[in-house]
């Protein structure tokens, strides 16, 4: 096809955004041809975001050009951007839980539409493109996937001509990411155009027809993805080659660290799935993978294993040995335990308070002795924290504008790879985590599990929960699968197929760990 | 036309220091509007409102002696509110404190002795945090709204005062005032200065001010109280339990409110009687907002407020207005302190064209 035969549809020349002096897009050229599925590449803070700010009106442009079909625009708002044809499905969801599928939709409508009408249109799209969605049912009822579905609904009413998705599967289980590519493989036989923002290079190469990849605000390659191998690619977006996961396969095999025995945890609220009946162990020296689709109980066994809501039964988990069902989180840091929850914004860290601080709300009672002194008073010793946070900063290459910035102010990959560093600082015996690169770029990615993978090797046992099946062939040692709140029985790394966890994924456990599964499905 | 607010990147910290000061004078403008509208001259108004009660010895002292309450409430409701627990109740905790403060002065007068007064103070500061655990044991175990409860039992506190002085403690050689006896000498919060009426409860209030301040700044329970009160799962994770923090927070800002109460009975007022406060805890809020949650802060934003007690006063006095001009002026400074805190946050700006309802992403 020759290129000066059609006009594109959306071009965009020298365009370049400065906050301050800094430039996070730097003289951006990019083209987007009808009815191509384009993908955007870049590791986490090399302005994709605000690329797509700025096409979407969210943000303006310090200078540069933005043609859309073959006219100068400039796009000062959403609204703007909708009316031209542009339509965007962000990453985090602007929905109201208490409301239905069509109110929320209905909302997000210029026009007063009859909440009947909406509701008819909808369920038509969603028939159309293969988007299955009631558009009755309550929002807080649907898992997210279908939330997104909701997104990308409200999105297609508009007509648009170019549809944004903003790291779109980084929420979808596998089944529900391969239903999106069918969608999206429609809306280019219509003649639509999608921008398709990612840094899973898998399917970039699947189902794009070309790719642009930023690095630190600039155009660093433009491509054909699938003339490229995932590690040129990955090379274009971090500059140098990924780093892939060192394994030794001598690694010496302890006494068991960590072990659960039928360990059960009702449902805490209406949402929650009950953990039924866990039993497992985990030696020194081996990391132990738990897959599972998103929503099977992987939260609440974190929950559980960490002391946040510790068990009736002191029996139902064992750290080194030692019962501690019924300690709370920090005893069981105390016996040797390190824990890094899955959400880093409130949860792992408070994202207004300073690295140092979130360092020591890890570590306030298991390095009470380094970081406090006063007895009772509890004086926070500033200089011990502060060089504890230069040390696990410069350990785990975090990057940052200041000395000790809020912990909001990092990007997400730097953010995890100092909240991972800050347990790791303290060499736990055991390590338990969820979702360890969950939207973390490629760089910090293959650098948190390469420090997993090492955390073991030096006579540690670690679980890692994930949902990222290439991460947990990278790093697991022994593998099971959550499902429903049912653990299945570990399997060696070595014999565990993809075929396999999809069986055990869907609930179809072999019956060898727990009997009584094979009359529940 | 129309104005949108624009999230800032990050909080500003030029506005997190200005928005006070701008409060401060949208307050003064449009307090000096209001003066225009009752027919007085703005200017002279604001004079007498703001700036004669600070030219005189006499009414620094009273000035002190209103800062006092405001300061130590301030500084107590500013623990809680970091760590999102919102006693709106101070009003009643300073009633139950002056109850229970005047115990020893009223009930058993003849036990005169240096360890008294400490221990009115004592008493006081038990009572407050007592009532203030009301709402605590509401909330940390039956999930109640420590606001309405706090709140209904400022009236509860107020009305079991006034039938105290109505009551069982009224002097029965008062000639039926309602009030109770005065209290002896070993019961008065002395004078700080030879100059002055203000005694000791300016002191409390610094002093308070400032250890709070540390343990804000520099120990484990102000660490807790900022982590619990931004993310309650953080704090979970750290290992603390919002439902110590709910019984800390509310204790140590009742018994705050409570010494605030006892030393303005036995510095002050010097018995018990029907209203002992002219709104120190209600006013507190305003204070402690004013003061950027911050202990220090609340020093300089007791003052003011102090301030428009006194202006009130006088501005009855000189220019004949009510003295209900102060709440209004309260009202307007803590509408204005919420309102400027948005510029924190958001950047203001003017959309001249496209006046359609689009926009709303």
């Amino acid at each position: 096809m020759t290129e000066a035969a059609i006009v594109p549809l959306l071009s965009v020349r020298k365009l370049t955004k400065l906050f301050g002096t800094f430039a996070a897009n730097n003289g951006i050229d990019l083209e987007i041809m009808p009815g191509e599925i384009h993908a955007l590449l870049g590791e986490n803070g090399a302005g994709k975001s605000t690329l797509v700010k700025m096409l979407f009106g969210v943000l303006s442009p310090t200078s540069g050009e933005i043609v859309w079909n073959g006219t100068p625009v400039s796009i000062s708002s959403p609204g703007e951007a909708r009316k031209l044809g542009i339509g965007m499905v962000f990453q985090h969801f602007s929905l109201f839980e208490a409301l239905t599928v069509a109110e929320n939709i209905a909302l997000s409508l210029d026009d007063n539409v009859p909440l009947s009408k909406v509701a008819e249109e909808a369920a038509a799209l969603s028939r159309q493109y293969g988007l299955p969605l009631d558009p009755s049912a309550h929002v807080a009822d649907l898992s997210v996937g279908e939330r997104q579905r909701i997104e990308i609904v409200r999105a297609l009413l508009q007509n648009p001509r170019l549809i944004i998705l903003d790291e779109p599967t980084s929420v979808l289980t596998p089944q529900e990411a391969d239903k999106l590519f069918e969608t999206l493989d429609k809306l280019r036989a219509e003649g639509r155009s999608v921008l398709y923002i990612s840094h899973r290079l898998e399917e970039v190469q699947r189902i794009c027809d070309r790719a642009t990849v930023l690095r630190h605000g600039k155009v660093t390659g433009a491509c054909d993805p699938k003339s490229e191998t995932p590690s040129s690619l990955a090379r274009m977006m971090v500059g140098a080659d990924v780093a892939s996961v060192e394994r030794d396969q001598s690694v010496a095999i302890g006494a068991v660290k960590l072990e659960t025995r039928n360990l059960t945890v009702a449902a805490r609220t209406p949402f929650a799935v009950s953990l039924k009946g866990i039993s497992l162990s985990v030696r020194a020296g081996e990391v132990l993978a738990i897959a599972g689709v998103a929503g099977n109980g992987q939260g609440e066994l974190f929950d559980a294993l960490s002391g946040e809501f510790p068990q009736a039964d002191a029996n139902a988990v064992l750290l080194n040995g030692v019962p501690a069902g019924t300690l709370g989180i920090n005893r069981r840091r105390l016996l040797g335990a390190s824990f890094v929850p899955e959400e880093r914004h409130g949860h792992a860290a408070v994202p207004a308070l300073s690295l140092s601080e979130n360092l020591l709300l890890a570590r306030s009672q298991s390095d009470r002795a380094a970081f406090l002194s006063g007895g009772p008073l509890g004086l926070i010793r500033q200089g011990t924290l502060s060089d504890a946070t230069k040390r696990i900063s410069a350990e785990m290459d975090v990057r940052k504008a200041s000395i000790d910035p809020p912990a909001g102010s990092l990007s997400g990959g730097n953010l995890q790879k100092f909240i991972v560093g800050r347990e790791l600082d303290r060499q736990p015996s055991v390590l338990i985590v969820n979702q360890p690169t969950w939207g973390v770029d490629a760089g910090a990615a293959s650098r948190i599990r390469q420090a997993l993978v090492d955390l073991a090797r030096s006579g540690s046992a670690v679980i890692v929960i994930s949902q990222d099946l290439d991460e947990i062939f990278e790093v697991a040692s022994q593998i099971a699968v959550i499902s429903e709140g049912r653990l299945s029985a570990p399997y060696p790394a070595g014999e565990m197929t993809m075929e396999k966890i999809g069986l055990l994924m869907g609930g179809m456990h072999d019956g060898s760990n727990h009997p009584e599964a094979a009359h529940a499905h | 036309m129309r104005i949108e607010l624009e999230r800032r990147p990050r909080a500003s910290k030029l506005h997190a220091l200005l928005s006070p000061l701008l409060a401060l004078a949208l307050t003064v403008f449009f307090g000096g509007l209001m003066f225009m509208a009752l027919g007085k001259d703005p200017l002279s108004a604001l004079y007498s409102f703001f700036i004669e009660p600070l030219l005189d010895t006499w009414s620094l002292h009273e000035l002190a002696i209103k800062a006092a309450p405001l300061i130590l409430i301030g500084v107590g409701l500013s623990v809680a509110y970091r760590s999102n627990n919102w006693n709106i109740g101070a009003e009643g905790q300073f009633t139950v404190g002056a109850i229970f403060g005047s115990i020893l002065p009223i009930v058993f007068a003849g036990w005169q002795t240096p360890l008294t007064l400490p221990m009115m103070l004592i008493l006081g500061a038990l009572g407050g945090a007592l009532y203030a655990g009301i709402p605590a044991l509401l909330k940390a175990h039956f999930n109640t709204n420590e606001i309405l409860t706090s709140l209904m039992l400022v009236y509860v506190a107020q009305l079991f005062l006034d039938w105290l002085a109505r009551g069982v403690w009224k002097d029965p050689k008062g000639f039926n005032f309602p009030q109770s006896v005065t209290f002896s000498d070993a019961a008065t919060l002395g004078p700080m200065f030879e100059s002055g009426r203000a005694h000791w409860a300016f002191a409390f209030a610094l002093i308070a001010a400032l250890l709070t301040w540390i343990m804000m700044r520099f120990t484990m329970k102000g660490f807790q109280v900022a982590v619990l009160g931004q993310s309650e799962r953080a704090g979970r994770f750290a290992g603390f339990s919002s439902r110590r923090m709910i019984w800390f927070s509310m204790l140590f800002s009742g018994a705050l409110a409570g010494l605030a109460g006892i030393s303005e009975v036995a510095g002050s007022i010097g018995h018990i009687q029907p209203i002992i406060s002219p709104g120190y805890g209600f006013t507190a809020i305003i204070v402690a907002f004013l003061g950027r949650l911050n202990p220090l802060g609340a020093i300089a934003s007791g003052l003011v407020l102090a301030l428009t007690y006194l202006g009130g006063e006088a501005a009855q006095l000189s220019i004949g207005v009510s003295d209900k001009v102060t709440r209004v002026f309260q009202g307007l400074l803590l509408f204005f302190v919420l309102s400027c805190d948005t510029l924190i946050l958001y950047k203001v700006r003017l959309v001249l064209a496209g006046g359609k309802s689009e926009g709303k992403a």
